[in-house]
């Protein structure tokens, strides 16, 4: 336990220190997680509302489609991003994005985008049919309709978003492996208690999941705020 | 008299059961039709087919003389509105939700204003327009759902059990504004009514719906007084076993 606290104490000593390189590791993390987030929810929110509430060919196969992709492994995509960027075979080589925080974005979104649409679709889903009805008979044409459902679905849409949120600040393997963890450029807290993990210092690993914690505590408490309160209420 | 709506030779399958088979029924313009008949009757249906959110098996459909071919267009769809049994109140404030037809239709913000206050004043539920709508009593949120049904004025308005559940002087109140909304906006009204009271105080004109089929079609006051059909009988006076 005595280790722990140790740990503690070191991770707040780290904080108060101000020490450039540990901001610049989470100003760097949250960025790459924010930017992510955001691209997810503009292409997965559409995507799951259209898929939530249309009927077509197809649905149920994208459907589990996006289920399976939920549940994708990190490296996997990693390594996908990874092929795609690759200088010597990746049709996306010529952009010279590999090893960049560019990269890591990529692979993020394709990490977060299937778990935003997927929740999405539930939320829609979600919504009292009768509503639907409502809004129908009172002259909603098809946007009005999806945009009245989202508004209804808007909390469930927010736990969405706050769990791929989630997601992505805790990811390592895709960003360590198209990102490459390099000091100063692609460094993350998540890789960079990997390396300290790998060099030994566990107590310092210790401290930065910490201050992982921490982080993504005070950012899930005001999209909590945002979401239960007058920020996404009107 | 006009007729805001004709129908002719309208059936609704649903696997192999037959829930409507209607030869004709007229519902004449400007007027307050009831339509009673027992739970199954296929009154609600025939609304849901009206308002365009449940298609025909077969039939013809004819709105103001033009036929509604398909799913009726967002034009002729917003010339109605409809009310259900269940009040279903938007997760907003109660404003928000008698504005949402008005805004739907791109009207100013001031006019929205204007109409949401006057209609709230004539309901009883001015004080409660910050109040989000999920907090309303049932009564209150069916005058809510009402006004937000009429606060653009439709040609016509379906009202499917609008009292059913409520409290004898919500019933009034709810009454008292379907009998303004004819006589002030000359809308057409058709009205899903189990209580015979009901059908006789505010409806014109009655329709009969027994197993998806018009028994009985005319004027309010005869029906009561003289229906032709003993099955009609047997209904309003509660002897139909069914």
């Amino acid at each position: 336990m005595g280790y722990f606290i140790d740990a503690f104490n070191k991770a707040l000593a780290l904080m108060i220190s101000f020490d450039p390189e540990l901001y610049g590791i989470i100003f760097l993390s949250i960025k790459i997680s924010v930017i992510a987030t955001l691209i997810s929810t503009a292409l997965g929110l559409p995507l799951g509302a259209v898929i939530g509430l249309h009927r077509f060919w197809g649905r149920t196969a994208l459907i589990n489609l996006t289920n399976t992709f939920m549940g994708m492994p990190p490296v996997v995509v990693g390594l996908v991003v990874y092929i795609l960027l690759s200088n010597q075979i990746g049709i996306l080589g010529p952009l010279r994005l590999l090893f960049t925080p560019a990269a890591m974005i990529i692979a993020q979104v394709l990490l977060a985008t299937p778990i935003v649409a997927g929740l999405t679709i539930v939320a829609v889903q979600g919504v009292d049919p009768l509503l639907k009805k409502t809004a129908i008979s009172l002259g909603a044409n098809s946007s009005q309709l999806i945009w009245l459902i989202i508004k209804e679905a808007r909390y469930a849409i927010g736990a969405a978003v706050i769990t791929a949120f989630g997601r992505l600040t805790a990811e390592v393997g895709a960003v360590m492996m198209v990102g490459g963890n390099i000091r100063f450029q692609t460094r993350v807290m998540t890789t960079s208690i990997a390396l300290h993990k790998g060099m030994g210092e566990f107590q310092l690993a210790l401290a930065l999941g910490m201050i992982l914690l921490i982080i993504s505590l005070l950012i899930n408490s005001a999209l909590d705020v945002l979401r239960s309160g007058r920020g996404i209420t009107r | 008299m006009e007729h805001i709506f004709i129908i002719k030779n309208l059936t609704k399958v649903y696997g192999e059961k037959k829930v409507l088979d209607i030869d004709e029924l007229k519902l004449s313009e400007g007027s307050i039709t009831g339509i009673i008949g027992p739970s199954g009757a296929g009154k609600s249906t025939l609304l849901y087919i009206l308002n365009g959110l449940e298609k025909a098996t077969s039939g013809k459909i004819f709105f103001d003389g033009k036929e509604l071919k398909g799913e009726p267009d967002i034009e002729t769809r917003r010339h109605m509105s409809m009310v259900f049994q269940k009040p279903a109140v938007f997760n907003t404030t109660v404003y928000e939700n008698m504005a949402y037809s008005l805004k739907l239709r791109g009207m100013q913000k001031a006019q929205v204003k204007d109409r949401v206050h006057e209609l709230a004043k004539l309901t009883g539920l001015e004080d409660k327009l910050r109040q989000k709508a999920a907090t309303l009593s049932g009564g209150e949120a069916q005058r809510l759902s009402l006004v937000r049904a009429i606060i653009h004025k439709p040609r016509v308005l379906l009202l499917d059990e609008p009292t059913a559940n409520l409290d004898p002087a919500n019933v009034a109140m709810i009454e008292k504004l379907i009998l303004y909304v004819k006589e002030e906006y000359k809308t057409s009204i058709v009205i899903i009514t189990h209580n015979m009271f009901q059908a006789k105080r505010i409806s014109e004109r009655l329709v009969f719906l027994l197993n998806g089929s018009i028994v009985e079609s005319g004027d309010t006051r005869e029906i009561f007084s003289s229906p032709k059909d003993s099955r009609t009988l047997d209904f309003i006076e509660g002897r139909m076993i069914y």
